[in-house]
């Protein structure tokens, strides 16, 4: 490479094993390592989908159906989820908001290389005998089953706990203090506003988290009695230390891929987001009611009946920013101009589908319905079709969407279909039926059941089939696109927000000229020409550049 | 055809609206309801799943149209009309949810009431029943008789039928009925139906969850901290007790039998139990899960658990 080009050096592939601190390469290093995860945690969901299928536990012992169960909740979580929305808001935040790097850049690094250490501690905790007691970990069963094992774990949520809160504070300040002077909070990218409200409550309820496991490892190691009756401990303080934290976690993941989905939707369908600020603000209700709503998960432990009733009705509450959001996903929708390539077809399944995880949210808030359902596989079925749902679905809307951003190629759109299609069959087929189960009378975390349910657990396996080979496909996509895809433009969607003006994949630093806000990120249809062509924009980055 | 838009809107509206109600009264998605409680939260579950179904319809219909309609045709660069916002549309779809969550609040909160859950003698452990007096003075030093208790209390309407006071204990993997009245101890709990049945839960070493699909009832057996819950069944037959709470390896196991049974025949069960374990030994012991394999413990999935003579035994010293 000669220094005539040195505006658009990239970076080498060794680079993204090392400690670099550029945040575009953070940002793939968080977002490879999920996937590698994801893969993980993927092959565990299948191995406990296969025992399903029939009623014996024949496949696996049932202690280790229970140490594969909590494994993938916690890789799916932690490893999976979390560390993925991360990785986007590294790789984008900066280019949103037109800055040169995340505001602490170090930090940052540090925090990305915090976590491959802690997956790998958690998963050789199989060879200390893995923790057993599900993802909650929820004390005395914890303090009985296997101590090492459960220690791996605590020590490695407590690492990658530490991650997400050094993210959070880089995120937050990054979005605060390091927007291009023209760029107010109002014309920013609505993935900031829910970068901004995630990490607001990972930063105010990880450390609860740190707090309960600290003390459950005190039982643990040394004895205290914190949480265990048998000493006097009271368990019931453990699981409202966890759910502190681990309810306002669901919107954790979940804030991220609705930002995600407000940039997808109007760029496709050549609209503007509908009620910005309704969507923007409804981010920030959300991240505030999910820290007063943690004891639902509590309905049937050691909670008395009014505060049952406090917790119905602030849970309920929580449909209506949601709603909010949906609907205006909806109307945006309406009337556009839908290119339905695979990025726009993950967003419309994504409305689709965390619809019923939502709609069967609002059910299971209501205390007589959830005493029923509670710890059954209707709540397996509602939370996989929030985070498969809301989450997965609208990750993979990202990665289609930004693909030609961060590698300068165009993905196989056919295969990206195919992925889609089998995808959205697979997640109905293995979720669906899972809804019936719980109401008849199927527990969950069990490797064992009653012969009547095993019809619909073969069809769900079946899915889950479909699920598992739908990725195929998806990879076969990257592979073959990276290598082999066609030249990507700076901006093959026309698209209006910040990262877009910089060349595909941007430069090591970032822009070569300043970028300039030459409209809000989504007036689509208002000044159209002025993006019309990509000469036009470069005329006005140079006009810019003069000026 | 040239149809007014809003009247197309009228009538996708009737339909939906037709098909919601249906369903939510024809689902048939809910087991059979054993008891006056289950069917108070059937009628809520219906009225829920009758709206799920609206807002589901009137949404995926809502992206499908759109999938449709809104296609961008081949070689149009051109954007759609630059709607950002509109101001009575948003107040109408805020107010919907809104008004819809505070229905159902109300009506579950109704439900929960009527199923005696804000029962102020189930929030007190200071119970009126019987067993008190046998409650066995606990290993665990905070089960005391002041603490609150939790779960689910007499509803305000109770019925005039003498009530059955049982104490349930759960271990791994076991649920434990110990009959306050007749001191009889058993694996299986029997019932006389129309009776209220007042259960007092509590867990011997991990929580434990006490669940009965049929009665819509569950409620955690958490160690060291009681709790109650009384229903009434009116429907006699068996139905399956199921352990709901992750206890361990053999959670899955963990289950058991409530009969409901006629009058008749639960005072002939009562007489001839109270005879047999008097005079030592214990009928209805089943298994003895310690001599099993996993695979043989496991296998029979179904299979009804029971007590062992030595956990009764153990039982009965703690007394
Ligand atoms: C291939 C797709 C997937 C399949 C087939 C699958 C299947 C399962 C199964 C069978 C369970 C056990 C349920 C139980 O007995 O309680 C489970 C639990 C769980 N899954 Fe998944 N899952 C999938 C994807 C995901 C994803 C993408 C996430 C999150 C992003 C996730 C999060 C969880 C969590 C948190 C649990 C609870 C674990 C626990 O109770 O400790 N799963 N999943
Ligand atoms: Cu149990
Ligand atoms: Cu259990």
């Amino acid at each position: 490479m000669t220094a005539a080009i040195s505006a658009t050096k990239q970076r080498k592939w060794q680079d993204y094993f090392t400690f670099c601190t550029d945040h575009k390469v953070i940002g793939i290093q968080y977002l490879v390592s999920s996937f590698f995860f994801y893969f993980i945690g993927g092959i565990f969901a299948e191995i406990m989908r296969t025992e399903l299928a029939t009623p014996e536990p024949d496949l696996v012992s049932p202690e280790l159906y229970n140490q594969l169960l909590t494994l993938h909740g916690t890789i799916m979580i932690f490893l999976w989820i979390v560390p993925a929305a991360a990785g986007f808001a590294n790789y984008l935040i900066p280019l949103m908001v037109g800055a040169e790097d995340m505001a602490f850049p170090r930090l940052n690094a540090l925090a990305f290389w915090i976590n491959p250490p802690a997956g790998v501690l958690l998963l050789s905790s199989f060879f200390v005998g893995a923790p057993q007691s599900g993802w909650t970990s929820y004390p005395p069963l914890s303090l009985l089953s296997g101590k090492w094992g459960e220690e791996f774990w605590i020590l490695s949520i407590l690492l990658i706990g530490t991650s997400s809160i050094l993210g959070a504070i880089n995120f937050i300040t990054t979005i605060l203090k390091m927007r291009i002077p023209d760029m107010d909070i109002h014309s920013m990218p609505l993935f900031c506003w829910a970068m901004l409200a995630s990490s607001a409550l990972a930063l105010l309820s990880t450390p609860v988290l740190a707090a309960a496991l600290v003390l459950l490892s005190f039982d643990l190691i040394i004895g205290t009695n914190f949480f265990n009756p048998a000493g006097g401990g009271n368990p019931i303080v453990y699981q409202h230390l966890f759910w502190f934290y681990s309810h306002p976690a669901v919107y954790i993941m979940i804030l991220p891929f609705f930002g995600i989905i407000s940039e997808v939707l109007p760029v496709h369908s050549r609209k503007p987001i509908f009620g910005y600020r309704a969507i923007a603000y409804s981010s920030l209700a959300i991240s505030f009611l999910g820290l007063i709503v943690w004891a639902h998960h509590m309905f049937t432990s050691g909670t008395p009946g009014w505060l049952r009733m406090f917790f119905m009705a602030t849970t309920m509450l929580i449909a209506v920013p949601t709603g909010i959001k949906i609907f205006s996903w909806c109307a945006t929708l309406w009337g556009g101009k839908l290119n339905l390539n695979t990025s726009l077809l993950f967003g419309i399944g994504f409305v689709s589908s965390f619809l019923i995880g939502g709609l069967s949210g609002v059910m299971i808030a209501s205390v007589p319905f959830d005493i029923h359902v509670h710890d059954t596989y209707f709540i397996v079925a509602h939370f996989h079709y929030v985070l498969f749902g809301g989450s997965v679905l609208g990750l993979y809307a990202g990665v289609y969407h930004w693909f030609p951003k961060m590698t300068g190629r165009m993905v196989n759109e056919t295969l990206g279909r195919i992925h889609f299609v089998m995808s959205f069959i697979g997640l109905n087929v293995t979720f669906l039926p899972m809804h019936e189960l719980g109401l008849m009378g199927m527990n969950r975390r069990i490797a064992l059941y009653d012969l009547e349910f095993q019809p619909l657990n073969l069809i769900s396996t079946i899915g889950s089939y479909i699920l598992a080979t739908s990725t195929i496909p998806f990879i076969i996509n990257v592979i073959w696109s990276l290598n082999k895809g066609t030249q990507a433009e700076r901006n093959p969607w026309r698209s209006l927000t910040l990262e877009w003006q910089t060349s595909s994949p941007p430069a090591i630093e970032n822009f070569s000229e300043p970028p300039v806000l030459w409209s809000g990120p989504y007036e689509y249809g208002i000044d159209s020409e002025s993006i019309e062509s990509e000469s036009v924009q470069d005329l006005l980055t140079e006009v810019a550049s003069e000026g | 055809m040239n149809i007014p838009s809003n009247i197309i809107t009228l009538v996708a509206g009737i339909i939906v609206t037709m098909i919601s109600i249906w369903y939510g009264q024809n689902h048939g998605l809910m087991p059979v309801a054993a008891s006056e409680e289950a069917i108070q939260v059937d009628g809520l579950f219906n009225l829920m799943v009758t709206i799920a179904c609206g807002l589901f319809l009137i949404v995926q219909g809502t992206l499908v149209f759109c999938l449709i309609k809104f296609r961008r045709k081949q070689g149009d660069t051109t954007d759609g009309p630059p709607i950002e916002g509109n101001i009575p549309l948003e107040i109408v779809w805020t107010a919907i949810p809104t008004i819809i969550v505070f229905i159902l609040s109300i009506y579950s909160f109704e439900v929960y009431n009527n199923m005696g859950g804000l029962d102020p003698m189930a929030s007190m452990a200071s119970h009126h029943s019987p067993s008190q007096h046998q409650h066995h003075q606990p290993m665990l030093a905070m089960a005391n008789q002041s603490q609150i208790s939790l779960g689910i209390g007499d509803s305000p309407d109770e019925n005039s039928n003498s009530p059955v006071y049982v104490d349930v204990n759960g271990i791994q993997y076991a649920w434990i009925f110990n009959y306050a009245d007749s001191g009889i101890i058993s694996g299986e709990l029997r019932v006389p139906v129309e009776h209220p049945v007042h259960l007092n839960l509590r867990a011997g070493d991990v929580i434990h969850a006490f669940w009965l699909p049929e009665f819509r009832l569950k409620q955690d057996t958490i160690p060291g901290q009681d709790a109650t819950l009384v229903f009434t069944p009116t429907r006699i037959g068996d139905y399956p007790i199921i352990c709901a709470e992750l206890c361990g390896a053999y959670h899955g196991g963990m289950k058991s039998r409530l009969y409901v049974m006629s009058e008749t025949d639960y005072q002939e069960w009562l007489q001839e139990n109270i005879i047999a374990q008097t005079q030592e030994g214990v009928n209805t012991v089943a298994v003895n899960t310690s001599e099993m394999s996993d695979g043989e413990y496991l296998t029979p999935y179904a299979q009804e658990m029971g007590v062992n003579q030595e956990i009764i035994a153990q039982l009965r010293q703690i007394q």
